[in-house]
């Protein structure tokens, strides 16, 4: 059973609708303690990183103990940016601190009308082969909607370039997160979120292309 | 690099999609569910359905035709048309929109936009201007289009962002239903006067239009209807041509 945390930041009814159609077994947790119950957990979340201060306190120790003791854990957009330190959005409200690193907000380039937030189907470029990007074709185009982004580093499996160039996919360990929408993503989001349930299954997920790693 | 998206819209009347010339003459297109699936399968990048008639009743069967739809695919999905309140967006959102559209209610309530961006983040409330072409300038029409408001379209897109609009959708009521091609002139005004993205709408005809309003019109997106719903045009074809053109596509 998965752990589907909603913490009231922004609607998970389409989360809820995709996880649904691939055959998920998911709920949402009633309470930090509940959490251990869960043999995965997939943290949502649209808006701004101020709303992941609902978090902070027992959430983020229940979520922090679940994932230091081997749980995977899942976060989608300003989910997979709460993994990290914290956000220049709402400086003052922790992240969950597994990965290493800032979120910034992105620049744009108003000369080259690279318009700020970042809405709309980008390319994926990959960096590492990685079991959430199993099956998916290199260069795949997933929805984003968002102002903020994670910085390239080390866990960066796949990158996205937008003026600059961030974090679109993380992966460390049991510890996976996507800046984009898979939900909204069509057929290339709905094989990772596939890859993800494969991950809480504890099943190997099916072996990456050849061609994934540049 | 961001692509250029390419929207499908459906408008909607007791759980049927229909298509006017103009604004008027409706006539039948089909099943919003099965429309939306082979949009999917084309490759549209985004759906919207729009609420046309907007009454109590046809507002409970809206809450349905949204569920048909966001059950079948898994794309961006809009919901426009009669959304007056906080409640109406919530029903809309509950039902599986991600965006709603607010067209009438935003001009006499402006607050409206900040109160929806507020709770459900500004990449979820699109604001949408109906215009004509008048003199210099865009007049501004709501209640579908009867109504004039006494508004520059330029104008009111601005304040619709600073009030937390997260995208314009901007409809010539000159080119609606024509095939004429879009108002890239019109597009192209608004485009260069926010910050957020806008999408072009009204008069899609040929694979050409597009390119143009991505072109010359500077659109961050463009939605078409009737070329889409009976098939003259498919969306890989409109696709495959723009990528010809060098416009970034998503295929």
């Amino acid at each position: 059973m998965i752990a589907l945390i909603d913490y009231g930041a922004g609607n998970l009814t389409s989360v809820r609708k995709a996880l649904t159609a691939l055959g998920a077994d998911f709920a949402t947790p009633s309470s930090p303690e509940d959490c251990a119950r869960f043999s995965a957990l997939i943290v949502p979340g649209v808006g701004n990183f101020a709303s992941t201060a609902a978090l902070v306190g027992p959430w983020h120790d229940a979520i922090g103990s679940a994932v230091r003791g081997g749980t995977p854990l899942f976060g989608i957009c300003l989910g997979m940016q709460w993994l990290f330190e914290g956000s220049d959005e709402a400086p003052e409200v922790p992240g969950l601190g597994v990965l290493p690193g800032r979120v910034t907000r992105l620049q744009g380039d108003t000369a080259a009308r690279l318009k700020i937030p970042h809405v709309g189907w980008n390319a994926l470029d990959f960096r590492e082969s990685a079991r959430i990007l199993a099956g998916l074709e290199p260069r795949s185009h997933v929805y984003f909607t968002h102002s903020y982004a994670a910085p390239v580093t080390a866990d960066c499996v796949a990158a996205t370039t937008h003026a600059e160039t961030f974090a679109a996919v993380v992966e460390r360990g049991n510890v996976f997160g996507v800046q984009f929408h898979p939900e909204k993503s069509s057929d290339a989001g709905l094989q990772i979120l596939r890859n993800f349930l494969e991950v809480a299954r504890g099943l190997p997920a099916i072996a990456p292309r050849a061609e994934a790693g540049c | 690099m961001l692509t250029k998206r390419i929207i499908a819209c459906m408008d909607v009347r007791d759980g049927q999609v229909v298509k006017g010339v103009k604004f008027q003459e409706l006539r039948h297109a089909g099943d919003p569910g099965e429309l939306a699936e082979r949009y999917n399968v084309e490759g549209i990048d985004e759906v919207v359905v729009l609420d046309i008639t907007a009454t109590l009743e046809s507002r409970q069967a809206l809450a349905k035709t949204i569920g048909a739809v966001a059950r079948r695919i898994f794309l961006p999905l809009t919901v426009g048309g009669g959304i007056r309140s906080e409640e109406d967006a919530a029903a809309a959102v509950d039902a599986g929109a991600d965006k709603v559209s607010l067209n009438t209610a935003a001009l006499k309530n402006p607050a409206l936009i900040t109160t929806l961006a507020r709770r459900y983040g500004s990449q979820a409330v699109i604001v949408a201007i109906d215009a004509k072409r008048r003199g210099d300038g865009f007049a501004v029409y709501v209640r579908s289009g009867t109504s004039d408001a006494a508004r520059d379209a330029v104008e009111w897109a601005r304040e619709a962002e600073s009030r937390g609009a997260g995208e314009i959708l901007l409809t010539s009521m000159d080119r609606d239903g024509t095939r004429s091609g879009f108002d890239c002139e019109m597009t192209a005004a608004v485009a260069n006067a926010v910050h957020i993205p806008v999408i072009a709408s009204g008069g899609a005809g040929g694979l050409e239009h597009f390119c143009d309003v991505f072109t010359r019109g500077h659109a961050d997106a463009a939605l078409a209807a009737s070329i889409f719903h009976y098939a003259d045009t498919s969306v890989s074809e409109l696709k495959r041509y723009l990528r010809e053109k060098h416009i970034p596509v998503r295929m």
